[in-house]
């Protein structure tokens, strides 16, 4: 049964080579550097973080916000004359002309209306984030953490509450809400209600988070030290699975910005006068061959928010979890060239000791 | 297991209660179903508002209503007794009859789209993780993340505009202009270095050699007038019918297995020979001469693997068997080109093929070829659409998947004991890459069922998606919502069952508590 393994004696160069290789990422930095490090250097989350928080300023500043007066001239309930049948005016980046995204139908302006609707749709992926990431955070750490009937309970809440269908829930929802209230207010609330019921996907992963984490040695540390439940949740436990969260905070955000539009396309979200990304398409997709810039500027912007919140989130997923960004051969050669001249040995210097004790400890068994 | 399975139903039971007590209520309590007799000025309003009032049994309060609905909707699962009464729609119509006719829609809608969306996607992923860090690789994923982010509305207006309206106009008079051979051939040479590797050298020859080839046929497709009337014809048939049988020798078994090559190869001449013998017999084909034509040209292909002999039939067999069932494709494809004029000059379609709404275009005659065209022309849009927003989720999951597995020490070891990289990506690799893909795929099918909505509206499908809107937007009717409800929920909690089971039946180190 014995292989004959080929004890090399070569084998003594100490693994030197990759400590020189990861010296940089270990070089006593808090788990926070690290990972702002790690995200600062993703180029294509830094371009979208800049072109998302231009687009935030672009919104909230140009027709003002709450009452609060803009740069912009025009709102988007006004009506201003036709000019130029409607169409863009837009030239370049520092000539704008009169309406730089054209006029709708009834001669409103088209850019006032478009930043409008990007206004509302950032509101209310905002509500959406922080009610369902609050809410799932909690039933997720609850049931993690408390486990038995707890956990069977809120569970089968979720299993309830997954199995209809989303959009069909967040319509009957969004469609109170829209009764309630008006403006602002209405916005709001349909965000909460539809952050009522997006939390479950987040909540079976916190979950999942808290189960593994509860039995971790250092959880037991706190418990053998007197620590209260509630310490061991916020001081512990959580701060440990904050990666998770942030990353499916981000993600949830993205695909409740795609929900607010299909459910304000479908007539169920944002109603008339007020306006967002998806009544505008909505209301002008007939449009299309006569005023096709009715149709193009809000999409473009719904695009631009929702591909940048997705590039946010993978890069944040990138930074707290290095272990989902596989091993890059290429950069991997590169640093080995610049490193050490002895990188090449790594690979056989770090198998071959052990295949050598394995072989002359239990010949018999011939398995390293 | 079976205690597990038992468990799981009954579970799933009370779930689906809670569930459909909580739509009820909302659904009931989302607006004033009168509302809109409420402002008007009819003379016989109150009459109408009586009869609404009745109709819809308001005097009731709506937890006792749903009671009395779920009393209708137990009969269902009684299995044999031949009633399901799920209510009436505000039409007077039963709910059953028109839950049929919307699923029936719906799964025509989602059938192709899905199937497509896990081919592609999976294929993808698999590839871009093979190239890992090449241009390849990002550009999927940045496509990925560009549908992914798409609304399916706009796209589905895109497509409406320039894969409908523009394709018909081009068909009108199909010769490609200048412009489009140039963009045409030049996107063709760029898709091929994309999927290349080697020298920058390599590639250029690699883009010349693509954009030639698709730059001369594209003015041989125009100069031959093809797209008026298309068709393969025998040659084409053999030609690409041996690409499919070397492609998928390649695969399966590798092509220095000769027996399986030859037995893939042996396909061809005998597709050729049924497309002659069968020929005549295809006019008044049905669904079923279809299938039945497949399932005996896989036959046939395991018939001839088997013939091959050789150490390792099953290579052969498998082999010879999908190369069948491909060429058997390529031959229904030609006969559908055969038709395609008949249909195009169809006095119902005036030569305008692609449509925009509609799943079928109303009392259109013909024979089954001239209606299974007229399903695909429906079909095209909203599977192009529904394709690629959920292609993005399967390839990403594909990648990272593979990924992960190509890191396993079982690979090393399959590549250290000399397996070809064929063998170990097809056989060790590609495999297990499948089990995480398993429980996505019974999800998604789930999800889909109910959230092709705004698909359905935007192309006028009068699926459940649109049934339940219909049904919810102007007056709020509890019956139609619920049974979309009950229809989507059973599917949803089924498909979550089936994941759990063929988890741990892929996976043998899951296993289901007992």
């Amino acid at each position: 049964m014995t292989t004959a393994n080929p004890v090399t004696p070569s084998g003594q160069a100490p693994e030197e080579p990759s400590a020189v290789v990861l010296k940089e990422e270990t070089k006593g930095l808090s788990q926070g550097a690290i990972i702002r490090k790690r995200f600062f250097g993703n180029t294509p989350a830094i371009v979208s973080m800049v072109v998302f928080v231009g687009i935030v300023l672009l919104a909230f500043t140009s027709i003002g916000f709450a009452g609060i007066p803009g740069w912009w001239k025009y709102n988007h309930t006004g009506f201003t004359g036709q000019v130029n049948g409607g169409a863009p005016t837009f030239v370049h980046l520092f000539n704008w002309g009169d309406h730089p995204f054209g006029q709708d139908r009834i001669g409103r302006d088209y850019f006032a209306m478009t930043m409008r609707g990007t206004q509302q749709s950032i509101m209310i992926m905002f509500v959406i984030g922080a009610v369902g990431g609050f809410i799932g955070v909690v039933v997720g750490a609850v049931s993690g953490y408390f486990r038995g009937w707890i956990e069977a309970v809120l569970m089968r809440l979720v299993d309830v509450i997954i199995i209809i269908p989303l959009l069909l829930l967040a319509a009957v929802l969004g469609r109170i809400a829209g009764q309630q209230v008006q403006g602002n207010a209405a916005t709001i609330a349909l965000g909460v209600f539809v952050g009522l019921i997006i939390w479950t996907g987040l909540s079976r992963l916190v979950r999942g988070e808290f189960l593994t984490l509860r039995e971790r040695e250092f959880v037991d540390a706190a418990r053998i030290a007197g620590a209260s439940n509630t310490r061991i949740i916020f001081k512990h436990i959580l701060p440990n699975a904050v990666g998770v969260i942030i990353v499916n905070v981000t993600l949830l955000m993205a695909s409740a910005i795609l929900l607010e539009t299909g459910l304000s396309y479908l007539g169920l979200g944002v109603k008339a006068p007020d306006v967002s990304l998806g009544s505008l398409i909505s209301n002008n997709q007939e449009a299309f061959t006569t005023r096709p810039w009715l149709f193009w500027f809000p999409g473009l912007f719904i695009v631009a928010i929702c591909l940048s919140i997705n590039f946010i989130g993978d890069g944040l997923r990138d930074a707290f979890d290095p272990r989902q960004k596989k091993f890059n051969a290429k950069k991997a050669k590169d640093r080995g060239v610049h490193g050490s001249a002895t990188a090449a040995n790594v690979k056989p210097s770090g198998t071959t000791p052990v295949q050598g004790s394995g072989g002359t400890a239990q010949p018999g068994t011939g398995q390293p | 297991m079976v205690t597990y399975i038992v468990r799981r139903l009954v579970t799933a039971v009370l779930i689906l209660f809670g569930a459909s007590f909580l739509v009820y209520q909302l659904t009931a309590l989302s607006g004033d179903p009168l509302a809109d007799l409420r402002e008007s000025n009819l003379p016989n309003k109150d009459a109408l508002m009586q009869q609404r009032i009745e109709n819809l049994d308001l005097t009731t309060p709506a937890p006792i209503r749903f009671f009395k609905w779920l009393g209708g909707a137990a009969q269902c699962i009684v299995p044999f007794f031949g009633r399901c009464d799920l209510g009436l729609m505000l039409n007077g119509e039963p709910v059953t009859q028109a839950l049929a006719r919307a699923a029936g829609q719906t799964i025509l809608l989602i059938t192709a789209a899905t199937v497509l969306a896990i081919i592609i996607g999976i294929s993808l992923g698999i590839i871009t993780a093979l190239k890992q860090y090449s241009t390849l690789d990002y550009s999927v994923t940045f496509m990925a993340f560009l549908f992914f982010s798409l609304p399916i509305f706009w796209i589905a207006v895109l497509l409406k505009e320039f894969g409908a309206i523009g394709f018909n106009d081009f068909l009108r008079d199909p010769q490609f202009s200048p412009t489009s051979i140039v963009i045409g051939s030049a996107f063709v040479g760029v898709m091929v270095v994309l999927f290349m590797s080697g020298t920058w050298l390599k590639r250029i020859i690699g883009f010349a050699i693509g954009a030639a080839v698709t730059a001369g046929l594209m003015v041989l497709l125009s100069v031959t007038g093809w797209f008026t009337n298309p068709g393969l014809g025998p040659i084409l048939i053999a030609l690409t019918g041996a690409g499919a049988a070397y492609l998928v020798t390649q695969l399966t078994a590798g092509v220095q297995n000769r027996k399986a090559l030859y037995s893939a190869l042996i396909m061809v001449p005998i597709g050729l020979v049924g497309y002659y013998v069968l020929n005549p017999m295809f006019g008044g084909i049905t669904t079923l001469g279809i299938v039945l034509l497949a399932v005996g040209a896989i036959l046939v292909g395991c018939a001839v693997g088997w013939l091959m002999g050789g150490f390792d039939r099953g290579q052969s067999m498998r082999a010879a068997a999908l190369a069948g069932f491909l060429i058997a494709g390529i031959v229904v494809l030609d006969r559908f080109m055969v038709e395609w004029p008949n249909y195009f000059n169809n006095g119902r379609i005036r030569g305008r093929p692609i449509a925009t709404i509609g799943a079928s275009t109303p009392n259109l005659e013909g024979n089954w070829w001239i209606q299974s065209l007229d399903t695909f022309t429906h079909l095209l849009l909203p599977t192009i659409a529904l394709v690629l927003l959920s292609l993005a989720s399967y390839s990403r999951y594909s990648r990272a998947s593979m990924l992960e597995i190509m890191q396993m020490d079982y690979i090393r070891t399959a590549r250290a004991k000399g397996l070809p990289e064929r063998t170990v990506v097809m056989r060790h690799a590609f495999r297990n890459a499948l089990i995480p893909l398993a429980t996505l795929v019974a999800f998604d099918i789930g999800g889909l069922i109910g959230g092709a909505v705004i698909t359905e509206r935007v192309f006028a499908f009068t699926g459940m998606g649109n049934l339940f809107v219909a049904s919810l937007a102007p007056i709020p009717d509890p019956n139609p919502v619920m049974g979309v409800f009950l229809i989507v929920g059973i599917v949803a909690l089924v498909f979550n069952l089936i994941a759990d089971l063929v988890y741990s039946v892929l996976d043998p180190r899951v296993r289901v508590k007992a």
